[in-house]
């Protein structure tokens, strides 16, 4: 490693932000997220066939300001993972490698995102909570 | 080491040597099915947050029944092992990618692999209970 005498890739402290390397790593934080939120996904569905306490307790805790919270945040991770892959899905298909598409289709994603959450939570909040 | 050398000592071709190794394995399978599972879940996913929204504002007996309907249960059992496999696929790539000393990496892998198992063992099962217990 220290002999080396190739060039080395810059650190990131000194790369230039832009926002099509901030969406790679967003994907990939967004992922990690949602995997840990899968296990709400078990719980929930546990918690329902166990019965209805055991359910209105659940749907307590997804209604509490921490849960509220929490769920503000899956729900975003979710839709920005979501509109990002699809992002993938279509360069992966080899479509929208110009540089100039790439940054808007990653611009794209983040405004996906962010509109989908609003929905769904002005849904959420017209419905009455989240319990 | 010369093409030669591998030839005089073990008297196999190069080429055997070079087999299996690298991104030979199974990289492409599991390219691919990152991929396929991530379609599914494009749709999948997007069924699953309107369905939940919905089960999340009704009353427990409409919640229950509405997930042991026959199509909810399919879905919802089908759902569920695509994203804890898409998941370990993931989470393989970054763990591939940042943990660089071997028995963390396969630790960390085996027990990601098993949560997931048990993770969707346990919802199928949940969903089967529902479906099946009027």
């Amino acid at each position: 490693m220290a002999d080396t005498q190739r060039p080395l890739s810059p650190h990131l402290q000194i790369y230039k932000r832009q926002v099509q390397m901030m969406t790679s790593i967003v994907h990939r934080a967004t992922g990690i997220a949602l995997a840990v939120g899968s296990l709400l996904v078990v719980a929930g569905l546990m918690h329902l066939a166990a019965g209805e306490q055991s359910f209105n307790h659940f749907r307590a805790i997804i209604g509490s300001p921490i849960g509220m919270i929490l769920m503000l945040g899956w729900t975003w991770a979710f839709f920005y993972h979501l509109c990002n892959g699809i992002r993938h899905l279509v360069q992966d298909a080899g479509a929208g490698y110009e540089i100039p598409q790439f940054i808007r289709s990653s611009w794209l994603s983040i405004a996906g995102s962010i509109v989908l959450t609003v929905l769904v939570w002005a849904y959420v909040l017209m419905a009455g909570g989240a319990a | 080491m010369s093409a030669k050398d591998v030839v005089l000592k073990d008297r196999r071709t190069p080429l055997k040597t070079a087999r299996g190794l690298g991104s030979s394995q199974s990289g492409v399978g599991h390219w691919w099915t990152q991929r396929v599972t991530a379609a599914a879940l494009v749709l999948l996913g997007v069924w699953f947050v309107v369905t939940v929204l919905w089960l999340l504002h009704v009353d427990y007996p409409t919640a229950r029944a509405a997930v042991g309907r026959p199509w909810n249960a399919l879905l919802l059992i089908a759902f569920v092992l695509t994203m804890f496999w898409h998941a370990v696929l993931g989470l393989q790539v970054v763990i591939e990618d940042y943990v660089h000393i071997r028995w963390k990496e396969v630790v960390l892998m085996v027990a990601i692999k098993f949560l997931a198992v048990l993770g969707a063992l346990a919802s199928v099962l949940a969903v089967l209970r529902i479906a099946l217990t009027p």
